[in-house]
């Protein structure tokens, strides 16, 4: 059976609900919840990809690429803002974020 | 027939280890399943063709942003099975979301095809193997033309997460010897040297 366009978006579509699927299940813990929007993404990246490939349009890879970037820079701030966060509070749960609530 | 063989294989293990990564006891582990879904969907990047873009995924992603993630889990002092306390507690509800978002997008999936009408709206069209130029080549030719601003906009995306992060996690501590340039010039030998005259025989 040949590989289609269906096959590459249901992979994307299985890895998408995974990624939010982690977020729900892991509230508690910031690094997996950063992990699981890592992975939404990158299941965007294998549709853009998938449309560029069947569609024989560049423009596809190129957005690819933006949202490469996006994620490397969120994955680095996001990071830095654990870091600093454990260093103030000796804690990464999400239920202690409330105290900069006014 | 063996790139349907290999799509399998690429996309079992993606998803496989998607799985993983939320469902992981130890965050480490959590990590190196990451790595792997990375490099799993640089196999399916290679297989539709975008040989760049499957190269960065690996150098960018493998590379740098797993690893920070590896240092980050392995530098922090947590209790990471305290934070899983209310993991049981969560889980109808997740897989609830879950389960009705997939079958939303299985069900689009199902009844959807192509316009013909859509070729026509092709901005820059490519097709592996139909010219001389290989696929780095072709990104090439429209990043650096057409998309140029768009290039130096994730430049500068990536200069701000930089400067971001350092401002963020960048502390003065208390303790450390500096050198200061300026107090070290202005030093002046009638302060610093002391010139005693010593009687033979004796001592100071």
């Amino acid at each position: 059976m040949e590989i289609g366009l269906p096959h590459y978006l249901t992979v994307a579509a299985i890895l998408f609900t995974l990624g939010v699927f982690g977020i729900f299940l892991n509230r508690k813990n910031v690094i997996i919840i950063l992990m699981s929007v890592e992975l939404m993404l990158l299941a965007v990246n294998i549709n853009l990809v998938t449309f560029s490939s069947f569609l024989g349009d560049l423009v596809g890879q190129i957005f690819a690429l933006m949202v490469l970037t996006v994620a490397a820079g969120e994955a680095a701030i996001g990071l830095a803002i654990v870091v600093v966060y454990f260093r103030n509070r000796g804690s990464i749960a999400v239920d202690d974020i409330n105290m900069m609530k006014g | 027939m063996i790139s349907a063989a290999f799509f399998y294989l690429f996309s079992a293990v993606v998803v496989a280890s998607g799985f993983m990564v939320m469902s992981a006891r130890n965050p480490v582990h959590a990590v190196l399943f990451l790595i792997l879904a990375f490099f799993n969907s640089a196999g399916l990047f290679v297989l539709l063709g975008a040989e760049f873009l499957a190269m960065i995924l690996i150098i960018v992603y493998v590379g740098a942003v797993a690893v920070l993630f590896l240092f980050v889990v392995m530098m922090l002092d947590v209790d990471f099975a305290e934070l899983r306390a209310g993991y049981i507690r969560y889980l109808p509800f997740a897989a609830t979301i879950g389960i009705v978002l997939l079958l939303e997008l299985i069900l689009v999936l199902g009844r959807w095809a192509i316009s013909p009408e859509l070729k026509k709206t092709v901005a820059s069209p490519f097709v592996q193997g139909a010219s001389e130029l290989t696929n780095t080549e072709a990104i090439g030719n429209v990043l650096y033309t057409k998309y140029l601003y768009f290039f130096e906009a994730a430049g500068l995306i990536m200069l701000t997460a930089m400067v971001g992060a350092i401002v963020l996690t960048l502390r003065q501590k208390e303790g450390v010897k500096r050198q200061n340039i300026a107090a070290q010039v202005a030093r002046a030998p009638e302060t610093t040297v002391e010139i005693k005259q010593v009687k033979p025989g004796t001592g100071l």
